[in-house]
């Protein structure tokens, strides 16, 4: 789960172009749209596509993303309970 | 003073205004469901043009001005447009006191594809060169001025054909506009998860998303009134950025507000004064929430309002010129068209939703568009 | 049409901004445009998170507008009464071809919002009107070459109209092989006379 945690950190850097962010900035259990990262609708849907992208989960509602997406750690979650 | 003359539709329910409006009066719609691997792996719903009576409605027309170069889709419904429109009045369509003014979002953009069948210079893909192409078609003496704002073009382009009138450089603009369905932009929506899965809802509570369409569209403005009809004049017209979001419209309808105010300003009008509002209306969550309350702001939540994406889904840089073209045809015959795909409303706002066809006086109407980018249009029209 | 002034006209191009006239800034190393925008963005310190979603050529316009704007006090203009009028030839193509990329082949279909955000021009407008909180008019024209007399007639009209009474007004372009930026501040005060033979006398004094 770790390893996974790391591996998304950097993912989700490239995919959502947050420059000058390391790895060890993120905490795996902060909100990722609160005021951390401050991410918005548009970061969203690049989630959507990374987990299709990266992992072969499709998201088909746009408002599913609310729970999974709430930290790194519940995408980890999410995704090894779904990965196929 | 300057006058709305002739105008066309070109879209998957006809090749004139006229045969737009009938379909819609009769409760037609054009959003079918396309299965066609061209445009995306998947069946989804859109407005379609018929491929076959478009090349045969265009080659009939290329033998009338004996020409015979190759053409794109979209400027094949393009020219036939713009020949509809000017087949209605009288404009001296080559005189430099006429310009043309075009709007689109992506132009010829399916000459990008790597299946792209066309030997057309790749500079074709260019819009000021599919400006050019119409230029020459009809061989008008000024350059075509291309405007390309996101899906606030259309009304933008007859605002600005419109100040170019009155400010004296022209004496007649035709405005044009059009956009197609490509793979480019099914794709591009898709990831966006903004298209709805059946035909689009305009303000109805289980609203799910857009329905794209492709059309082409042309109105005709005219310092010079036409003498036998009654005539319908521009009064006002605006743009504002929302300042908040490049995708997502601001939640208190900031720029829309802008806009409405502004165009209501330069036609000194008052709202109890607007007899009818045509909506941006595209049926997302967001949008028509935003377009409610911009509305109520202004206090006009009496005015009857509908969407015409009901018909004939987003059509981009056609929507606010061919949503121009059925107002103007609402108003020449006092009726107001019912939002296709409407049934109950999902805004928070007290607006008053058009959900039957039906006769109503119109001597003032409002014309409202958004896009992304922030972009927000609103355009003040009225009978002399 | 005497009421209109150019106060700050600026230059992108060639790996190097120059502000009325003057070099400001340039990385002759930097490679590509990407690069260069890097090293302005690091220069100018503007911190602004946002701009690394951008696209390239909103980039592009969106430091020539913060270079631009950095010492125009714009605070006395309502935020209605300031709009964006823009153009250039190709759009954004660059994005546009980028976008088709991902949508080309069906065995590797991953289409970007954040991609397809940006294949409209206009977009520029919006992060320039997001970043300096301009709620005016916007126009985006797509023409063969810098055309000062459409836009200059564009901005007459408008002023003339009350529907604004200062611009950012200029070109920003990228090609597959350059990129160009060109842009003005028009208002009630400046020293340059808003007209079309002034405009193309200071977009030309940069090549």
């Amino acid at each position: 789960m770790e390893e996974l945690i790391e591996k998304l950190k950097v993912q989700i850097i490239e995919q959502l172009n947050l420059e000058d962010m390391e790895p060890e900035d993120i905490d795996a259990d902060e909100s990722l749209f609160g005021e951390g990262l401050g991410l918005d609708s548009i970061d969203a849907l690049e989630l959507i596509v990374l987990l299709e992208k990266e992992y072969g989960i499709k998201i088909k509602n746009p408002k599913d993303g609310q729970k999974i997406f709430f930290s790194i750690r519940t995408m980890a979650e999410f995704i090894q309970d779904n990965q196929k | 003073m300057v006058y709305f003359k002739s105008h066309n539709i070109i879209s998957s329910l006809g090749f004139t205004t006229e045969e737009n409006f009938d379909s819609m009066v009769a409760d037609k719609i054009g959003i079918t469901s396309i299965s066609d691997s061209r445009y995306y792996p998947e069946a989804f719903p859109a407005s379609m043009i018929d491929e076959n009576k478009l090349n045969k409605e265009f080659d009939i027309i290329a033998e009338n001005y004996s020409n015979s170069n190759n053409y794109t889709k979209l400027e094949k419904m393009l020219i036939i447009s713009v020949v509809d429109a000017l087949s209605k009045t009288y404009v001296d369509i080559i005189s430099s006191r006429t310009a043309i003014v075009l709007s689109t979002t992506k132009g010829n953009i399916d000459l990008l594809s790597n299946n792209n069948e066309n030997t057309l210079d790749s500079q074709r893909v260019l819009l000021w060169k599919l400006g050019e192409v119409i230029q020459d078609f009809f061989s008008n003496s000024n350059k075509v001025i291309v405007i390309s704002n996101a899906c606030i073009s259309g009304v933008l382009a007859i605002n600005t054909a419109a100040m170019y009138i009155e400010s004296g450089q022209f004496d007649n603009v035709v405005v044009t506009g059009g956009d197609i369905v490509t793979r480019f932009v099914v794709s591009g929506f898709m990831s966006f998860m903004s298209l709805s899965p059946t035909a689009c809802k305009p303000f109805d509570k289980d609203r799910d998303g857009l329905s794209l369409g492709e059309a082409a569209g042309t109105i005709i403005l005219s310092k010079f009134p036409d003498k036998a009809t009654q005539n319908i004049i521009f009064k006002g017209g605006a743009t504002a950025n929302d300042a908040n979001h490049i995708s997502g419209p601001s939640r208190t309808g900031e720029g829309s507000y802008i806009a409405i105010k502004k165009a209501m300003n330069q036609a000194n009008i008052n709202p109890e004064k607007v007899d009818h509002i045509s909506s941006h209306g595209t049926a997302t969550p967001y949008n028509d929430e935003m377009e409610s309350i911009a509305i109520e702001r202004h206090g006009l939540e009496n005015s009857p309002v509908n969407s015409i994406k009901g018909y004939l889904g987003h059509t981009l840089g056609a929507a606010g010129i061919i949503e121009t073209a059925i107002l103007l045809e609402e108003m020449r015959q006092n009726t107001v068209l019912k939002t296709a795909g409407y049934n109950e409303s999902g805004v928070s706002q007290p607006i008053n939703i058009i959900e039957n066809t039906s006769d109503v006086e119109l001597v003032s109407c409002l014309k409202m568009a958004s896009g992304f980018g922030g972009s927000n249009a609103a355009m003040v029209i009225s009978k002399v | 049409m005497n009421k209109l002034f150019v106060k700050k006209y600026c230059h992108i191009r060639n790996n190097s901004i120059y502000v009325d006239g003057e070099l400001l800034y340039s990385d002759k190393e930097a490679e590509g445009l990407r690069s260069f925008e890097k090293s302005v963005y690091r220069h100018l310190k503007p911190s602004y998170n946002k701009f690394f979603k951008m696209d390239e050529i909103s980039k592009l316009g969106f430091l020539a507008a913060e270079v631009l704007l950095s010492d125009i006090d714009t605070s006395s203009y309502n935020e209605e009464d300031i709009s964006i009028i823009l153009s250039n030839s190709h759009s954004t193509l660059v994005t546009d071809q980028n976008h088709q990329l991902t949508v080309d082949d069906y065995d590797n279909f991953f289409p970007s919002p954040s991609v397809f955000v940006y294949t409209l021009p206009n977009i520029m407008i919006g992060e320039i009107s997001i970043r300096h909180k301009f709620r005016g008019e916007n126009t985006f024209f797509i023409v063969e070459n810098f055309n000062a007399e459409l836009i200059t007639n564009h901005i007459n009209s408008l002023f003339l109209t009350r529907k604004s009474k200062a611009f950012l007004g200029g070109w920003v372009n990228q090609s597959e092989d350059d990129y160009e930026a060109f842009l003005y501040w028009v208002s009630g005060e400046g020293d340059f006379k808003h007209n079309a033979t002034e405009i193309n006398r200071l977009y030309k004094l940069i090549s």
